[in-house]
C-alpha cells in the first residue's frame, strides 16, 4: 500500500469512529437501541465471518451461540454475578461447544455441514425452551441488569451503547490481529485448497476446529451483550432465523472481507427501520434487494468494491508491462 | 550413505484394481531419483502413499529410519518431507511472497507462538531469498494467479523448499513448462540439491529432463518396479524400451 492512500484510510477510519461516538449523543432511546443492536450483531457476524468467510466452513448455528451467551449472561447476572464473569463463562462455553461442533466439519463439507450445524441450532433452541429449571422455558428471563463498568452504571441507553461500541472495538482489533497473523493465512489456505495446505505442514484439522471455536466464542460475546441490551430474553430470538440472518449479514456484506459484517449487520438491522415508511412491503423490498445483489455480486457489497479496485490495479499493471515491453523491444 | 527414504513392499488397491503392487526402493541422502513409467502405472499413487495422502493397503515407509506409514501429510511435512503436485497448486489470491511465507510458516515455532508473533512468522527475508533464487524478483508482490503457467510452476517448486526439507517429492515439475523456463527449473533444482544436500524423487515424462537431472532412475509399469539404474543403463534396457520408451 502506498503512503497517501494509507493516510486516507486512517483518516477515514478516525472519522467513522468519531462519528459513531459523537453522532448518537442526541439520538433517542430507540435509535440508541437499534445502534447497540447493530454493534452486537456485528460481533456475532464477525465470528461467523471467521468460520465461513475466512476458513470456508459453513455454519448455520451462529444464532445458537448468541443464545448460549445470552442465557449465560441472563442466568448469571440475575443471580447477582457480574457481567464480566458471565462473559468468561460464555466465551469458554461457546469455545468448547464450537470446537466440538467443528468435528463433523472434519468429515463433511458444504451442504452436509450446513445440515449438521442446523440440527445443532434446533437442538439448542429446544434446550432453551424445554429446560425450564435453567432457562425458565417460554416465560423467559426478565429484569436482566445492566452492568457497572469501572464505576459507571450503563443503565441508560447511551452508556450502554458505548459499552457495545467499545466491545465491538476490542473484538475488531483482536480479530484484525488474528487475520493478519500466520493463523489468518492458514485459515485462508484451508478455504482455498485444503490438500495443498496439508502438504505444506498446515494442520488443517486443528485450524478447522479453531475456526469453529473462535467464531462461536464471538457469538457468545455478542450474546452476553444481547441479554442486558434487551433486559429480557426468551428462546424465540435464538431460533434458526437468527442463524440465517447472521449468515445473510456475512454474505451480503462480503464473506471473507474484514468489514463485511459491519456493512451486512448495518443493512440487516438498520434497513428495516429506514424502510418502515413502506409498511407491509419492507420484507419484499429487502428480499428483492438481496437477490439482486447476489446475482450482480455473489461476493457481497465489498466484493463489488474489491472487483473495481483489482480491475484498476490490473489495468495499471498491464499498462506498466506494455511500457516495459516496448522499452525492451526498442533496446538493441 | 544413509537412506533418507526407505519404501518396503508398498501396496495400494482401489476395490479390485491394484494400482501399486509391492514396490520397494531406497533413496540415499543427496540423491535425485527419477521415477518414470507409462500413464496409469501407479507413480502418483505411490507418491500419495508415501506422503500420507492415501493410506497404503500394505507395506511400510521410513524417513530417516523412522516409520512414517499412516502419518498425516501435515505431520510428514513437519518432519521434513515436502512435495509438489502434478497440477498447479499455488494460492492464486495470495502474492508470490505470501505463498512462500505460507509454505514455510508452520515450520516456525508453535501454533501459539505464531499467533502472537509477527504476521510474516519472521519469513519475509527467507521468502525474498527464495524468490531471488528462483528468479521471480519482479513478481514478489503480484498475485500468484496473475503469473504465467511456467512462473506458477516455478513458484510451486519454490514453495516446496520453504520449510527447509530433507526430502522433496516432485510430481511432474516440467509438465507444461516452456524450454527456457525448463532449463531454469532444472538448473535451480540441481543447485538446491548441491547446496543444501536436499534429496529428491522426481516423477517426470520429459526424458531429457529426467536423464540429465537424475542420478538414478526407477521405471514402473503396471504397479511394479520394472528396472532401476543409472540413466544410461535405463535408456538401453530392452524391457524399459518395450514398456515405455519405445523403439
Amino acid at each position: 500500500m502506498n503512503g497517501p492512500r494509507k493516510y486516507l484510510r486512517i483518516a477515514l477510519g478516525i472519522i467513522v469512529i468519531a462519528g459513531l461516538i459523537v453522532v448518537p449523543m442526541n439520538f433517542n432511546r430507540y435509535g440508541l437501541f437499534i445502534l447497540s443492536q447493530w454493534a452486537v450483531m456485528t460481533i456475532a457476524a464477525m465470528g461467523l465471518n471467521l468460520t465461513l468467510g475466512y476458513a470456508g466452513q459453513v455454519s448455520l448455528a451462529q444464532g445458537a451461540f448468541v443464545g448460549i451467551g445470552a442465557y449465560a449472561a441472563a442466568i448469571m447476572t440475575t443471580q447477582g454475578a457480574p457481567l464480566i464473569a458471565a462473559l468468561v463463562v460464555a466465551v469458554v462455553l461457546c469455545f468448547v461447544v464450537g470446537w466440538l461442533l467443528g468435528y463433523p466439519a472434519l468429515r463433511v463439507q458444504h451442504h452436509y455441514l450446513a445440515f449438521v450445524t442446523l440440527a445443532f441450532s434446533t437442538l439448542t433452541f429446544l434446550a432453551f425452551r424445554n429446560e425450564d429449571w435453567l432457562t425458565r422455558g417460554i416465560y423467559g428471563i426478565s429484569n436482566i441488569p445492566r452492568p457497572v463498568i469501572f464505576g459507571f452504571p450503563t443503565n441508560r441507553p447511551l452508556p450502554f451503547y458505548y459499552l457495545c461500541l467499545g466491545s465491538l472495538g476490542i473484538v475488531s482489533v483482536a480479530l484484525w490481529w488474528l487475520i493478519r497473523s500466520p493463523w489468518g493465512r492458514a485459515f485462508l489456505a484451508l478455504r482455498e485448497n485444503p490438500v495443498r495446505a496439508l502438504s505444506l505442514g498446515i494442520d488443517t484439522r486443528r485450524y478447522t476446529l479453531m475456526a469453529f471455536a473462535i467464531g462461536s466464542a464471538l457469538g457468545g460475546v455478542a450474546g452476553t451483550l444481547y441479554a442486558p441490551l434487551t433486559q429480557y430474553i426468551d428462546p424465540v430470538p435464538f431460533n434458526l432465523s437468527l442463524s440465517l440472518d447472521l449468515l445473510m449479514m456475512v454474505i451480503v456484506g462480503g464473506a471473507g472481507f474484514f468489514f463485511g459484517p459491519f456493512l451486512g449487520a448495518m443493512i440487516a438491522v438498520l434497513l428495516p427501520e429506514w424502510l418502515r415508511f413502506t409498511e407491509g412491503y419492507y420484507l419484499m423490498l429487502y428480499a428483492s434487494a438481496v437477490i439482486g445483489l447476489l446475482i450482480f455480486s455473489p461476493t457481497g457489497i465489498l466484493g463489488i468494491l474489491d472487483r473495481l479496485l483489482s480491475e484498476r490495479r490490473t489495468r495499471a499493471a498491464s499498462a506498466l508491462r506494455a511500457v516495459a515491453k516496448s522499452g525492451l523491444e526498442a533496446a538493441p | 550413505m544413509t537412506a533418507v527414504l526407505e519404501v518396503t513392499d508398498i501396496r495400494k488397491s482401489f476395490g479390485g484394481i491394484t494400482a501399486v503392487d509391492g514396490v520397494s526402493f531406497d533413496v540415499r541422502e543427496g540423491e535425485i531419483l527419477g521415477l518414470i513409467g507409462p500413464n496409469g502405472c501407479g507413480k502418483s499413487t505411490l507418491f500419495n502413499c508415501i506422503l500420507g495422502q492415501l493410506t497404503p493397503t500394505g507395506g511400510e515407509v521410513k524417513v530417516d529410519g523412522r516409520v512414517v506409514t499412516g502419518l498425516r501429510p501435515s505431520e510428514l511435512n513437519r518432519l521434513g518431507v515436502s512435495r509438489t503436485f502434478q497440477l498447479l497448486q499455488v494460492f492464486p489470491k495470495l502474492s508470490v511472497r505470501e505463498n512462500l511465507i505460507l509454505a514455510g510458516q508452520e515450520h516456525q515455532g508453535s501454533m501459539m507462538s505464531r499467533l502472537f508473533g509477527p504476521s510474516d512468522a519472521g519469513l519475509t527475508k527467507a521468502a525474498d531469498r527464495m524468490i531471488g533464487f528462483f528468479k521471480l524478483d519482479h513478481l514478489a508482490g503480484e498475485a500468484a494467479g496473475s503469473l504465467s503457467y511456467g512462473q506458477q510452476k516455478l513458484l510451486d517448486a519454490a514453495m516446496a523448499f520453504m520449510g527447509g526439507p530433507r526430502l522433496v517429492l516432485l510430481d511432474e515439475p516440467a509438465g507444461g513448462v516452456n524450454l527456457t523456463m525448463l532449463a531454469d527449473l532444472k538448473e535451480r533444482l540441481a543447485a538446491i540439491n548441491r547446496e543444501r544436500r536436499a534429496t529428491f524423487v522426481v516423477i517426470e515424462h520429459n526424458m531429457e529432463f529426467v536423464m540429465s537431472l537424475c542420478s538414478r532412475v526407477m521405471v514402473m509399469a503396471e504397479g511394479r518396479v520394472l528396472a532401476t539404474g543409472r540413466p544410461d543403463q535405463i535408456r538401453d534396457n530392452p524391457a524399459v524400451i518395450e514398456a515405455y520408451l519405445g523403439h
